[in-house]
């Protein structure tokens, strides 16, 4: 009943400059309005870009690779044990790129909670020949179901229908950037070359785009049994195993265990990418930074909109003090003509914020290199709103704040005499 | 011999801004419930400081002041609160009315404060106060349009909202023409005799002092 008399004086004072009041809500609206729709945007552009990374890129990847052995037969001779041995000119031996026994590999992969999914994956490199001419490129063989699962193998097919990949025997997808060199349509039979000299036809079922241009115009997809066909390996033959894990925060640990377990190389996502943790990470650093900025600046406009109206106040104050209304009552009188102007201002101000993220949201953005992409990338993430939200209650309450002080402290006498 | 109102003991007050200076020197005086008490004296020699110590609202002062038989030294600015808004009723010279409500609300306010009667007999006391002030047609104006003497009786109706023990007034009539301060004038009058109502008035006017039951008359900050 107290409280409720306070607020309808605190309402009455609000109304009586609700012009003013109305600008200092007015900026708050607009810097909550700022903040989400930079958030959101500037967030959904980051998981864009990560995605183009992130989605298409194994947690953890386990290959072979050709290199020259670490230990040499110099290092097994006891007597040279505590010398420094120099060896020049060391070559790797003739090894294989395949995993060996990757098929235990796979198995015990699959029974390990941590894996969100496998696919394995055979690199081929190839020539495409064109007339004359042959152009160096990278077939990647593939389990096309599994790499859609994991990978979303589907998006980034531009033209064509992915699963004809698995169900055309002898079939490929060109990345965009090979197939316009080619000059290949779909349903064409190019011809390719691999490294030792085998040729094969395969038919195009379709064109496949990444983003990345570099990317297209070197690699295709085949399945892995044409692939395995290509290179004329046996049905076992698999160079590379990618896991995806279901937390990919532990794929560098994770990565070095199978790397120490299965005695293969292996590569975590982080490694290998972390450039891109690092872009993102600042890219949201200076949203904030730019929200946070704009949210204390409409602080100032409150802090400055209370104080004059304390100042025009005063002799209400004095006279709210003189017929028996305490400090403590004044301090919250203003408080709640803050906290309204913050909780009426920040409320608009997320409603709008969502209106422009989802105008945004409708902007088309077409680039070449994000076949998927149709408009400018958007998140909804709710944690904006709860942060806008209770930033600008608490930018209001801290505008509020001193100058409610100074009202709560305004001796009546001084106001009362000084008339 | 009927109940002490107010009671002081040796009060005395020092302003120490430009220089140190002694405006109220052992001041001994009290009133009595019921008693119409006017306090007269040249300018400047601290009528209106002993108003404000009297009202509580001056607090920075020696010697001791007992409003209701209980002693305010030390107490919180809450509580000194609470005994404004519950016993003691101001009338200033400028009437001082909240432009955001309008009269009835204004008159409303010390008693909604209070709590002790629901809003509804709060409205309806306010509006016993106004007929009382003869000014219960203005109830729903706001105070900008009202005529100065209005506004004074609209002040008067609000110091009465609680029924304090005690009504003070700084020079209450000083603002007003000769009509409106009679009126205003026998409205207290009214009040001591009709209501029984304590009132401690500060005045210029030696007639209007002349009318009321006892003068205190001051002259350098002591009651002579
Ligand atoms: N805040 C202050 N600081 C210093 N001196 C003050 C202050 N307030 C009042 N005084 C001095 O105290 C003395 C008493 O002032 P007060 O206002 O009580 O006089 P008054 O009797 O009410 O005069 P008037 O009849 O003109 O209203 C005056 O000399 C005044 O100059
Ligand atoms: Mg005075």
């Amino acid at each position: 009943m107290k409280f409720s008399l306070l607020l309808s004086i605190s309402k009455s004072l609000l109304l009586a400059r609700w012009s003013q009041t109305l600008v200092a809500a007015i900026g708050v609206t607009f810097s909550i309005a700022m903040f989400i729709t930079l958030l959101s945007f500037m967030t959904g552009l980051n998981d864009l870009l990560d995605g183009l990374i992130l989605n298409r890129t194994p947690h953890v990847r386990l290959y072979n690779e050709i290199q020259a052995s670490k230990v040499q037969p110099i290092d097994y001779y006891a007597k040279y044990k505590n010398h420094y041995n120099f060896v020049s000119s060391v070559k790797p031996k003739n090894e294989r790129l395949e995993i060996y026994n990757n098929a235990a590999i796979i198995n015990t992969l699959k029974k390990d909670s941590r894996v969100l999914g496998i696919a394995p994956k055979i690199t081929a490199q190839v020539f495409y020949n064109v007339g004359a001419i042959d152009l160096t490129g990278v077939i990647n063989g593939i389990d096309v179901e599994a790499e859609n699962k994991l990978f979303f193998f589907s998006n980034y097919v531009t033209a064509g229908n992915y699963i004809d990949l698995k169900n055309t025997p002898n079939s490929i997808i060109l990345g965009k950037g090979a197939a316009e060199k080619m000059l290949t349509n779909i349903g064409d039979v190019i011809q390719v070359t691999t490294t030792k000299g085998e040729r094969m036809q395969l038919k195009v079922v379709g064109y496949f785009q990444s983003g990345l241009q570099d990317l297209d115009k070197v690699q295709s997809y085949a399945s892995i049994k044409t692939t395995q066909k290509l290179l004329g390996e046996s049905n076992s033959y698999i160079t590379d195993i990618q896991v995806k894990l279901n937390d990919i925060n532990i794929a560098p640990a994770t990565a070095i265990e199978y790397k120490n377990l299965f005695n293969v190389e292996s590569i975590d996502i982080k490694t290998a990418n972390s450039q891109f943790e690092t872009g993102s990470f600042v890219r949201s650093l200076i949203s904030y930074a730019v929200g946070i900025t704009l949210l204390i600046v409409a602080g100032f406009g409150i802090y400055n909109i209370l104080n004059m109206m304390i100042y025009d106040k005063m002799d209400s104050i004095a006279i709210l003090k003189a017929t028996g209304f305490s400090g403590r009552d004044v301090n919250i009188i203003f408080i709640v003509i803050a906290l309204s102007i913050g909780i009426f201002g920040g409320t608009l101000g997320l409603i709008f914020g969502f209106g422009f993220s989802a105008l945004i949201d409708q902007i088309p953005f077409n680039t070449a290199s994000l076949p998927t992409i149709k408009t400018y990338p958007i998140n909804y993430n709710p944690k904006f709103y709860i942060i806008g939200a209770v930033f600008s209650l608490i930018t209001t309450y801290m505008a509020g704040y001193f100058p409610s002080r100074k009202a709560s402290k305004i001796d009546p006498v001084i106001i009362i005499r000084g008339k | 011999m009927s109940k002490l109102i107010i009671e002081t003991k040796n009060i005395s007050k020092f302003f120490h801004d430009p220089m140190t200076m002694q405006v109220l020197k052992d001041i001994n005086m009290n009133v009595t419930q019921g008693e119409f008490v006017s306090v007269i004296g040249r300018s400047g020699c601290g009528k209106s400081t002993l108003l404000y110590i009297l009202s509580t609202m001056d607090t920075d002062y020696d010697g001791e002041l007992f409003i209701d038989g209980v002693s305010m030294k030390k107490r919180k600015e809450s509580e000194l609160a609470l005994i404004r808004n519950e016993k003691i009723g101001f009338v200033f010279q400028f009437h001082y009315l909240l432009n955001e409500f309008n009269v009835l609300k204004n008159v409303m306010l010390p008693g909604l404060k209070l709590g002790k009667y629901s809003n509804k007999e709060v409205e309806a006391r306010a509006y016993e106060k106004l007929k009382i002030l003869g000014i219960e047609n203005e109830a729903l104006k706001m105070p900008n349009q009202l005529s100065g003497g209005q506004k004074q009786r609209v002040a008067i109706a609000r110091s009465l909202i609680n029924d304090p023990l005690i009504i003070m007034g700084d020079e209450p009539t000083g603002n007003l023409d000769k009509k409106n301060g009679d009126i205003v004038f026998n409205i207290f009058q009214e009040l001591s005799s009709v209501y029984n109502q304590a009132l401690l008035i500060v005045t210029h006017d030696n007639e209007f002092a002349s009318k009321t039951n006892r003068i205190i008359e001051m002259e350098d900050g002591k009651i002579i």
